[in-house]
């Protein structure tokens, strides 16, 4: 009785893990593993195929490589923080500050941007931004300024518009943590003699560890390997490592190149990431919860 | 006599709600006072105020002398045990006792002794590196006290801290909380909807009843002395008999209800005949058959419906023969056995043991 039960249970689980199995295995595995294989593969003087590291090496020593993984990486480091600087007032102001309703409203104001493609948005930002733009003709027009200033292709603008469009993956988890905060914990420490910002930094981010954990992962990870907004509004001189894969299986043309820095973008990414679990004492099955 | 805490005229006004309504107090130093009413009757609002967590719409909140208008919660010498506890989840037993210390600067080894002679006052020693959910509730209750002691406030103030556990622990932490008290001598100011809390813990209860203070005063006399029909209610069980007062010939007062039954009354100043009363007999101080030559008893014959068991608390509950009328009265411990549901028995009590106010229409739980 128990083992026919038993057999029952097991069929259904596999009737509705095939799927994602064939999803995942198909589409994602097996690439990864070609990729993978390619990335370790190489001509010689001879246009003779084999085995060699020379497309990781290159990655060291060509200083344009490495440089522009540097710069992505830090740019990155920092879009996530001052994004998870902006999401942390707003998740308390719409968790604790405002009523019921408000936060609702608040909550779909903020989302409801995101429906729209993240192209769509950079082009919004480039309308705002370049030298014929909305900034500048009014600031020309108000007399502030005498001639329009070109304000895109800078490393500035690429944050800008950055942050923009990752803020939302870092405040639903805040908010969704936040929201589960006791406001008496914070009335207590008041109470106990804490100041505000001994309240945010003692109460409110240590409750909020968990969200904002992986909210950071999101939005680290979406930033370092986004290439639509590096490459419209990053111009020339702010090379994004993305961009320099699609350079190599594209331009190139050399596949092995690419994926060889495909990998190394995922190796160093999750090191990075795996890095800050440590510093903050945070555990990944928590952090995904 | 030095005085801790207090209150003139304090008022809270959401939007047209009077949340409360002029209260005033005074507590004493080292005293335990207890704010009693019902859920809604402002006693939380008047705790907030005190802790500077809500304004005073009008009023004035004094400690020791000193105006607390416009300082700031982490600033007033008042603590707060919250009515869940509010522990905070993220740090240990210690650090959560070591807050406040650390708030004010202390630092280190002094931190340390502090918090360990403080785990040992309120029973918990050696619990310090303990995380906040290894602890029972009887603990976290502990720690909360703890926590907040360790400041050495002025007035310690307790929202229901022991709504949450369940009766035993209750019972046992109404004690406790009581000793520790006595022992540290802080002034406590408890704020419960639960009577026997109040009773057993307070040297003075308030009686709070929509916004506005009923009676202060002691227990035994909040119990013996009820200073309004709300009161009367809300302390104690208490039977109600709602009728007209009237005066037979010979000059004894009776309350005359619905039915045509007249139930006679003592005390009765104040009270014009004519006047819709509500008179009030405690359950205790109704007699079983009592003798026919005790003279002035008001005698009624009723049929017992219930008895409603429970050791050393037993109670009868019964009706008035030819009425829907109920009543309860205690069961002796001694009294006989053989008495069961449907007998019709006789009961009486001194008229003088009764309490008599003007009919106000304020209804409790237990008649809804």
């Amino acid at each position: 009785m128990m083992n026919s039960n038993r057999a029952k249970i097991r069929w259904g689980f596999i009737l509705f893990f095939i799927p994602v199995f064939l999803w995942l295995f198909l589409l994602f595995v097996l690439p990864h593993l070609e990729l993978l294989r390619m990335s370790f593969l190489g001509t010689d003087y001879y246009g003779k195929s084999g085995f060699t590291l020379d497309n990781y090496a290159a990655f060291f020593k060509e200083p344009v490589y490495w440089l522009t993984f540097v710069r992505t990486a830090g740019y990155s480091i920092i879009i996530t923080l001052i994004v998870l600087i902006i999401a942390l007032p707003v998740a308390f102001y719409i968790t604790k500050v405002v009523g019921v309703r408000a936060k609702g409203l608040l909550t779909l104001i903020i989302i409801v941007p995101f429906w729209v493609s993240v192209l769509i948005r950079v082009y919004g930002w480039m309308i705002i931004l370049r030298e014929s733009g909305i900034i500048n003709q009014i600031l020309v027009g108000i007399g502030l300024w005498k001639v329009p200033k070109e304000m895109l292709y800078t490393d500035a603008s690429l944050i800008v518009a950055l942050v923009h469009t990752n803020l939302l993956f870092m405040l639903l988890p805040i908010i969704g943590v936040m929201d589960s905060l006791d406001d008496s914990l914070i009335e207590a420490a008041s109470n106990l003699g804490a100041t505000k910002l001994i309240i945010w930094w003692k109460i409110i981010i240590p409750h909020c560890m968990t969200g904002i954990m992986s909210g950071s992962i999101i939005v680290f990870m979406l930033v370092a390997g986004s290439y639509i907004t590096p490459s419209l509004m990053g111009g020339k001189n702010s090379l994004w490592f993305t961009q320099q894969i699609y350079n190599q299986f594209i331009i190139a043309f050399n596949w092995n190149q690419g994926a060889a820095f495909g990998f190394l973008l995922l190796f160093i990414s999750s090191i990075i990431v795996w890095l800050s679990l440590k510093i903050t004492g945070q555990r990944l099955s928590e952090v995904v919860k | 006599m030095e005085i801790d805490l207090s209150v003139k005229e304090a008022t809270k006004r959401f939007g047209n709600f009077e949340a409360v309504a002029g209260v005033s107090f005074e507590v004493e130093k080292g005293k335990f006072f207890s704010i009693l009413g019902p859920s809604g009757c402002g006693k939380t609002t008047l705790l907030r105020m005190i802790a500077g967590f809500y304004d005073l719409s009008s009023g004035k909140i004094e400690i020791r002398g000193k105006d607390m208008a416009g300082v700031e919660p982490n600033k007033r010498p008042v603590k707060l045990v919250f009515q869940h506890l509010a522990l905070f989840p993220m740090m240990n037993v210690r650090e959560n006792i070591a807050f406040g210390l650390k708030r004010r600067g202390e630092k280190g080894k002094e931190v340390y002794r502090k918090v360990e002679h403080m785990l040992e006052r309120v029973g918990l020693p050696g619990f310090g590196n303990k995380t906040i959910n290894q602890l029972s509730g009887g603990q976290m209750q502990r720690v909360a006290i703890a926590r907040c002691l360790i400041l050495e406030p002025v007035v310690l103030l307790l929202d229901e801290p022991l709504g949450a556990l369940d009766l035993k622990l209750r019972e046992h932490m109404k004690v406790e909380l009581k000793k520790l008290q006595a022992q540290v001598g802080t002034t406590f100011v408890y704020i419960t909807h639960d009577q026997s809390e109040a009773m057993i813990m307070s040297d003075y209860v308030a009686v709070m009843n929509r916004g506005k203070f009923e009676q202060i005063d002691t227990p035994q006399n909040l119990y013996h002395h009820p200073g309004s029909s709300f009161v009367a209610q809300f302390v104690g069980d208490n039977n109600k008999f709602v009728g007209k007062l009237e005066k037979n010939a010979s000059g004894e007062y009776f309350v005359s209800l619905e039915d045509g039954l007249r139930v006679l009354v003592g005390n009765v100043s104040g009270h014009a005949v004519g006047e819709r009363v509500e008179m009030f007999i405690r359950p205790e101080a109704i007699i079983i058959n009592p003798e026919a030559n005790i003279k002035n008893m008001s005698i009624l014959n009723v049929v017992i419906k219930a008895i409603l068991f429970d050791g050393g608390n037993s109670r009868l509950l019964v009706v008035i023969d030819g009425s829907t009328k109920e009543l309860i009265l205690i069961l002796p411990q001694n009294y006989p056995w053989n008495i069961k549901a449907k007998d019709k028995i006789r009961i009486g009590w001194d008229p003088k043991r009764s309490v008599c106010f003007k009919s106000a229409g304020v209804k409790t739980y237990d008649e809804l």
